[in-house]
């Protein structure tokens, strides 16, 4: 599809991307995230402000947006990994399935255990492939039929097939793309309701990349995905829902807004806001 | 005025002086570094010189003989060898569970302004002389252990050899005690930067799953810095091992081979700081030494094994395997 | 848009609640360990400070120390003693400590650098004991004791050290500094002396600060060096001169109390001096590294 601006500056239109499938509407889903007047701060100086943004079941949310635009900051929201960060501070509520995180009572250990997340770059522990998956699962008291668990988490991860042979052998072994699997093997294995993602194939070659996006597109079904990608294709590609963040430019510096969330072809075809149009057309960003 | 360097030559006595000069310094500097060598070699060579009419005249047997006569001159190691082992081994049983959680403390609990103050506390530790913590030892801890610890460890613990026995000021127990306080500043202090050293990527992988802070440090810190921890531990051994003034003042003087805590002894370190001076025979004098040898062939065992760890836990971090 | 409560909900599973028990137990035993070692430092500190700053006044720094069986008197030889025995120390070791780091920054090739760092890091880890021995074979037996040969011993110790602090001051120093002194023309030695030296200067003094702290309270290696001292103040490094260590030692196996009360006084001046030179020479290294860092 090509999109076709009407504006004075005449750009040429821009190939986006197929998806596999026609993305799937957000009618009659499930809320798994509903966010409300979220706003982020370090210290003083808020890094993204003001937002409201509902996740839906078994749907593909991609966060796009230029770089500084609080788009990994609001991603980590959604599990508390913000509270590693000392002077993180958080304003407004984010709900789970109707239970505000951020609320009292409320521990982080419970809140990631429902929600995995897969980092920018491959994490994963100086332990053999097999004890990657299998501490996580330990540690959370899923030690029954343990080998089946670990199979089944690398298989839906597309990397059992390569890894059968050798599982006892350290996980640094294997090539970047492999242990980017091995890390989401590592997050699907204890059963996430949700699964974050940060920028998970910018570190890998784009064959890599493509497994990835296969891999997401597999377990739509099974898991509720949220990734964060400055590659506007991978989310033309990958989601069924698009946010699209900014930079707000304010007195003291600028903090990140949303600016426009919706089903992935309305976004990069008929764009409401200006600025989305302007991202999107590839003029800015 | 342009000054290009290549088109004014300095004078060529200058070149000569500067050629000269680099290789004097050259020279000096790598002369200074064999020195170092040479001194090592040196020690060693001298302290088995010294040892020697004792070596020849008990040979490898003088380690497993117990017994220290001065009265009619037969010497044996066995006693101090225990003492130094008794000593040594369980100060670093208490020390280094302390140290690992101190290092912890001060890598991962402690709040961010109080980290380096409590750090350079616990360093200031490593400071105190040893004869003052020798004195403190003798005059404070000793009676305190003395008249109270020991009594309580006896009547609630005493079926356990460890603890029969009777309680006394000095001995085996305050000499372990003072060797905890030794060892536990310089193997936290390896630990707290071992622990910094883990990438945080790892740790919050682990979090992010959902595990605790204990369970992530169980999971991830303490497996990726296991090589380094043993080094540190050995570090503090070789200290343990080593020390001859404050264990001097507070094990009193005893021999013979006991398991209860509460007993007065000697340790190698200690043994030579105590009778040194007072030597009467060229035997005794030569067996001291000898007790000095095996000193320096533990001390160095410890401290090469150390250093190999150490540089090989380096070499595991940089990618190598 | 049901919620499931008993899948999804967040409330704290009793699996959670335990685990989040042992992770309280944790921390909390951590934080005891910490406070011990601290509690143990105010102990050793506040110990010696009551004991001993009451002997303190100025006669006691002045004076030598009196005959057997009478009381009062000072501690000036067991002080002039040590400043002697130290300041030599720290004479003979600077030089050839800075050589040394000299050596493995600049010139020597890496397999060498590590040997020479490996040799320095066994150096350290020698009893000081051992190397008292050492020197006694060396240079005491046949001639007697003296304040130097003692210098001598502690220079050993403090040797590794100063040749350490400095060689970790010089490898910061930007290799920007180097290239732009060599750029200039200037020769290897001349940079080094000129430019790389000054720069590390605060580094080194430092280092040797530290190195002081650690030597002025040494007491085995002048076991058998210089020990056997007469009871005058003297200056001379040639005689066998009373240290405060080696004067803390030997009053500490006195079973008389009065000894043990200049002990402790001793012990007081001792401490005070190794702990503030320390800390000062601590906070001084890392300042000095920040500058240079940037």
């Amino acid at each position: 599809m090509t999109i076709e601006t009407d504006t004075i500056n005449e750009v040429a239109p821009i190939e986006i991307a197929q998806p596999r499938e026609a993305p799937r509407s957000a009618a009659d889903r499930e809320v798994v995230f509903e966010a409300r007047d979220l706003t982020i701060s370090y210290g003083n100086a808020p890094a993204v402000a003001d937002v409201n943004l509902s996740l839906y079941r078994n749907l593909v949310a991609a966060i796009i947006g230029p770089s500084g635009c609080g788009k990994s900051t609001f991603l980590r929201s959604l599990n508390r990994m913000n509270d590693l960060i000392p002077g993180a501070r958080v304003d407004g509520e984010v709900f789970y399935h109707g239970q505000n995180i951020y609320g009292d009572g409320v521990d982080p250990v419970e809140v990631r255990r429902r929600i995995g997340m897969v980092f920018q770059k491959p994490n994963p522990f100086p332990k053999s492939i097999y004890d990657n998956i299998a501490w996580g699962l330990r540690v959370l008291g899923m030690k029954d039929q343990l080998d089946d668990r670990v199979e089944r988490a690398l298989t839906q991860a597309a990397l059992w097939d390569e890894v059968k042979d050798r599982l006892k052998k350290g996980a640094f072994g294997l090539s970047g793309g492999q242990q980017q699997r091995l890390c989401i093997a590592r997050a699907i294995a204890v059963e996430p309701d949700v699964v974050l993602l940060d920028e998970p194939a910018s570190a890998l070659d784009p064959i890599a990349t493509s497994k990835i996006e296969d891999l997401i597109h597999e377990l739509k079904n099974d898991y509720t995905f949220v990734i964060v990608t400055h590659n506007m294709q991978q989310a033309a590609r990958v989601a069924d829902m698009t946010a699209f963040f900014t930079l707000e430019r304010t007195e003291s510096g600028g903090h990140g807004v949303l600016v426009e969330y919706d089903e992935t072809p309305k976004i990069f075809t008929q764009p409401a806001d200006k600025r989305t149009e302007g991202y999107v057309t590839g003029r800015f960003g | 005025m342009s000054a290009v360097p290549s088109t004014h030559p300095l004078p060529e006595r200058r070149r000569v002086g500067d050629r000269f000069g680099d290789l004097f310094l050259h020279g000096l500097t790598g002369a200074a570094a064999a020195a170092a060598l040479v001194l090592l070699g040196a020690i060693t060579w001298k302290v088995f010189d010294l040892a020697w009419p004792a070596i020849t005249k008990y040979g490898f047997a003088f380690v497993t003989r117990q017994g220290w006569d001065t009265i009619h001159n037969k010497f044996g190691a066995l006693d101090l060898i225990w003492g130094t082992a008794l000593t040594s081994f369980s100060a670093l049983e208490i020390a280094t569970p302390l140290s690992i959680a101190i290092g912890l403390y001060l890598s991962e609990l402690a709040p961010r302004g109080a980290r380096t103050v409590i750090a350079s506390l616990v360093e200031l530790l490593a400071a105190i002389p040893s004869v003052v913590l020798g004195l403190w030892g003798i005059l404070v801890l000793g009676p305190f252990v003395g008249k109270d610890l020991e009594p309580w460890l006896h009547r609630h613990l005493g079926f356990i050899p460890l603890f029969g026995g009777s309680p006394q000021n000095a001995g085996m127990l305050v000499a372990i005690l003072v060797l905890t306080i030794m060892i536990v500043p310089i193997t936290s202090s390896i630990c707290r930067e071992l622990f910094l050293g883990v990438p945080t990527e790892l740790e919050q992988g682990a979090l992010a799953l959902g595990a605790t802070r204990w369970e992530m440090v169980r999971g991830v810190i303490l497996p990726y810095t296991r090589t380094g921890v043993s080094a540190a531990i050995l570090l503090g051994l070789g200290r343990a091992v080593g020390e001859a003034i404050a264990v001097s003042l507070v094990l009193g003087a005893g021999h013979g081979i006991h398991w209860s805590l509460f007993v007065t002894g000697d340790t190698l370190a200690s043994k030579l700081a105590e009778e040194y001076q007072g030597s009467v025979s060229k035997l005794q004098t030569a067996s001291l030494v000898y007790l000095a040898a095996i000193l320096l062939v533990i001390s160095l065992l410890v401290n090469l094994t150390a250093q190999f760890i150490a540089r090989r836990f380096s070499y595991e971090r940089a990618g190598g395997s | 848009m049901a919620v499931d409560a008993a899948r999804y909900s967040l409330k704290l599973s009793p699996r959670t609640k335990r685990r989040k028990l042992v992770n309280l137990l944790a921390q909390a035993l951590a934080t005891i360990a910490a406070l011990a070692a601290v509690a143990v430092l105010a102990l050793v500190v506040v110990s010696v400070a009551q004991r001993g700053a009451s002997a303190l006044s100025w006669g006691f720094f002045t004076k030598t120390a009196a005959t057997f069986g009478q009381g009062g008197g000072g501690v000036a030889n067991a002080l002039v003693g040590s400043i002697v025995i130290v300041g030599l120390a720290t004479a003979m070791a600077v030089p050839v400590g800075i050589l040394i780091a000299l050596y493995v920054a600049e010139f020597a090739p890496p397999r060498v650098a590590d040997l020479t760092r490996l040799v320095l890091d066994v150096l350290n880890g020698l009893p000081s004991i051992i190397i008292g021995i050492f020197v006694y074979g060396l240079l005491v037996i046949g001639s007697g004791q003296a304040a130097w040969k003692g210098s001598f011993a502690l220079a050993i110790i403090m040797l590794p050290l100063i040749a350490r602090a400095t060689q970790e001051v010089l490898a910061l120093v930007p290799s920007s500094l180097r290239e732009g002194a060599l750029a200039l023309g200037a020769s290897r030695w001349r940079t080094v002396l000129g430019v790389v030296l000054p720069t590390s200067l605060g580094g080194i003094v430092t280092g040797t600060v530290l190195a002081v702290a650690r030597a002025a309270g040494e007491t085995a290696p002048l076991l058998f060096t210089t020990s056997i001292a007469a009871n005058a103040v003297t200056w001379d490094p040639r005689q066998p001169l009373l240290s405060i260590p080696f004067d803390i030692f030997a009053l500490s196996e006195s079973p008389d109390p009065a000894d043990h009360a200049r002990a402790w006084a001793l012990g007081f001046v001792l401490i005070t001096f190794v702990l503030v030179t320390s800390l000062t020479a601590r906070l001084l290294l890392a300042r000095h590294r920040k500058k240079l860092e940037g």
